[in-house]
């Protein structure tokens, strides 16, 4: 079951909402959602509901059911005159898992309600949600391993508000899954929803070889310590090698198994670019295509890791607002999704081209007085910012240097921050903050009077930055895309609601 | 503009309290097993400690500021780490007012801002109830004129 929380308030005493809340949420408590008529009005109650795909049971429990089966087989086929008392007890799991997943698929329906993308589910906590296409964040298509091998593919809708499991259908057919994400993103645009997909050009694609390279160096380099440490302590004390031997095996397995997962998850990487949005395609045996639209892009930030330098190459990752999920490897619940695994300076440039507006050019930057290498020793040498009228950048790190763009339109707030080191030395931080956990630039270390007046201009740009862009995006009419879900759930006991 | 004189009285009334009931256990706990000089001496301690704590509340609570501006909010804060924070009205998400059993014996609230980003901080502690409701309302209606899409 998922949580009702779509509306992003808590329950705290006096919360006052504010614009861009929730949209307009049909009354809470009401009676079965098949009850009443739609919002919209004159067509019948059930009118344009869809279920999903009749082979999704099989495909969400699959993979589970598969390993269940698998252990019940083995343990019966193992264990000579095992008793049927385990055997009932085994087959009782798999049954349970298989009933809950068809009886989710029976309850499940969805619809295009004009700019409105409608989910239903649940069988006792009846669940509707409404996810309002102009405030979509990002939609993903994936198409896990078994559902690829089916002709399936499950479509994401991530909204600012909402979770991982929001606005999930898993699964349509490939074809239905590639029309609704078109539909939902020409919505989101405000075209025509018959509009076709428009077409897309390759930007930048990720050589196998590469991409290889770049998840064998780490792994090579653990395994290289790795055996060192076994060699020394086997020379040290010869009788050692049993010792040292099997946590040395799960060392070089777990090695390994890092740099597969990584290669799996991000191969053949592609990103294009349509009007619709920046387009991501990757995966081995599932694969992933997210779509996002460039002004969701919060913040990017580009990584270059110590080990990579020799060879320089740099990954890019961008910030788009929403809760953090879990990051499975074959899924997309990140809020910060790779722009770039891995790739040369050129390629990186050339996509934050595409994801910022630089309109403006490319901020200078300044580097933080010398006197800030008593406060920050070991990042003294790569701490650099810079901002003009719409992009702010900051580098910061001590061993991987992380470059961090946000557009100013994105701002959310701006801090200054001075701890009593920083007094002495006369130097402070400003933070920018845009959407998300942990997305910001830093000012680190600059000047305290410079630092003052920087919290100043930089309120101020991004005053009109927003300004500018909420103008370029219609008006104030295009206010209310803060972004949350409208989610309602009327449990079928009304007391229950009751309380 | 600055929190209530009231949340000192409430600061004030906090450290007193915990630092008699810390006094109280200390002497307690010194007289029975080590004897009465070490009763005094332990008591003069955390009295001590009690008083550097007032020091140190009453420069936290003369840090506070707060001010509206046109555009925006900033609040500034802290002694030791000394931070300030500007919010635009449009940002803002929701308008958080809450206050606990101390603060409503003092007839105190706090009111906080939340933006989209986690990191913002603009909380404002120790208002009198009248000046959190008037800035509760004041800010949800800025934030309603000029909000602005994620």
């Amino acid at each position: 079951m998922t949580e009702p929380g779509g509306s992003g308030a808590p329950p705290g005493k006096g919360s006052a909402p504010v614009a861009g809340g929730g949209p307009p949420v049909a009354g809470g408590g009401a009676p079965r959602p098949p009850a009443r008529a739609p919002a919209s009005g004159d067509r019948p109650a059930y009118a344009g509901w869809r279920r999903l795909h009749p082979l999704s049971p099989v495909v969400r429990s699959g993979r589970g059911l598969l390993a269940v089966l698998a252990l019940a087989g083995l343990s019966t086929s193992g264990v000579v005159g095992g008793g049927t008392g385990t055997r009932w007890y085994d087959l009782a799991l798999p049954v349970v898992v298989a009933a809950a997943a068809v009886v989710n698929w029976l309850v499940t329906r969805w619809k295009v309600d004009g700019a409105t993308l409608r989910i239903e589910t649940g069988l006792l906590r009846r669940d509707s949600r409404q996810l309002p296409v102009a405030r979509i964040q990002a939609v993903d298509l994936v198409r896990p391993f078994l559902a690829r091998m089916l002709g399936l593919a499950e479509i994401r809708v991530r909204l600012a508000g909402s979770g991982d499991a929001d606005g999930r259908l898993a699964y349509l057919t490939e074809a239905a899954a590639v029309a609704l994400r078109a539909r939902l993103l020409a919505a989101h645009h405000g075209l025509d929803p018959a509009t076709p997909e428009p077409a897309e050009s390759v930007v930048a694609s990720v050589p196998t070889g590469r991409l290889a390279g770049s998840a064998l160096i780490p792994a090579v380099q653990l395994a290289a310590v790795a055996v060192a440490v076994g060699g020394v302590i086997v020379a040290v004390a010869p009788g050692g090698l049993l010792a040292v031997g099997a946590p040395l095996a799960w060392w070089l397995v777990i090695c390994g198994t890092i740099a597969w997962r990584r290669v799996s998850a991000q191969y053949g990487f592609t990103v294009a670019v349509s009007p619709d949005g920046v387009r991501i395609r990757r995966g081995l045996l599932g694969t992933v295509a997210e779509t996002i639209p460039v002004p969701r892009i919060q913040a990017v930030r580009m990584v270059e890791p110590l080990l990579w330098r020799p060879l320089h190459w740099c990954h890019l990752e961008v910030d788009v607002a929403g809760h953090l999920g879990r990051d499975r490897p074959e899924g997309s619940g990140a809020v910060r999704k790779a722009l770039l695994p891995v790739g040369t300076p050129q390629e990186a440039m050339r996509l934050l081209s595409v994801a910022l507006p630089v309109a403006a050019g490319w901020p200078p930057l300044a580097r933080p007085p010398r006197r800030a290498w008593w406060k920050a020793p070991l990042s003294y040498h790569y701490l650099a910012a810079g901002h003009n009228d719409t992009l702010a950048v900051a580098v910061v790190g001590r061993l991987r240097r992380e470059t961090t763009w946000v557009p100013l339109a994105k701002t959310q707030s701006v801090r200054l921050v001075q701890g009593p080191l920083q007094r002495r030395l006369g130097l402070a931080t400003v933070h920018l903050d845009a959407a998300g956990r942990r997305v910001r630039a830093e000012f680190r270390e600059r000047r305290q009077e410079e630092a003052r007046s920087l919290v100043d201009d930089l309120a101020a740009r991004s005053r009109s930055a927003r300004r500018q862009a909420s103008r370029a995006a219609g008006g104030p009419g295009a206010a209310g895309e803060a972004g949350q879900a409208a989610s309602v759930v009327s449990p079928v006991n009304a007391s229950q609601s009751e309380a | 503009m600055c929190p209530s004189p009231r949340l000192w009285r409430m600061r004030c009334a906090e450290v007193i309290a915990g630092g008699g009931v810390l006094a109280v256990a200390a002497g307690a706990a010194a007289g029975l097993t080590l004897g009465g000089a070490a009763a005094a001496i332990g008591v003069a301690v955390v009295l001590a400690g009690t008083l550097a704590a007032l020091w140190f509340a009453r420069n936290r609570f003369r840090s506070w500021v707060y001010q509206e501006r046109d555009e925006d909010l900033i609040v500034e804060r802290g002694v030791l780490i000394h931070r300030l924070s500007v919010v635009p009205y449009g940002r803002m998400q929701f308008v958080d007012v809450s206050a606990g059993p101390i603060d409503r014996a003092f007839r105190l609230a706090t009111v906080k801002l939340h933006t989209a980003a986690a990191a913002s901080d603009a909380r404002i502690p120790g208002l009198e109830r009248d000046e959190a409701a008037r800035l509760r309302d004041r800010l949800a209606a800025l934030g309603e004129a000029k909000a602005a899409g994620l």
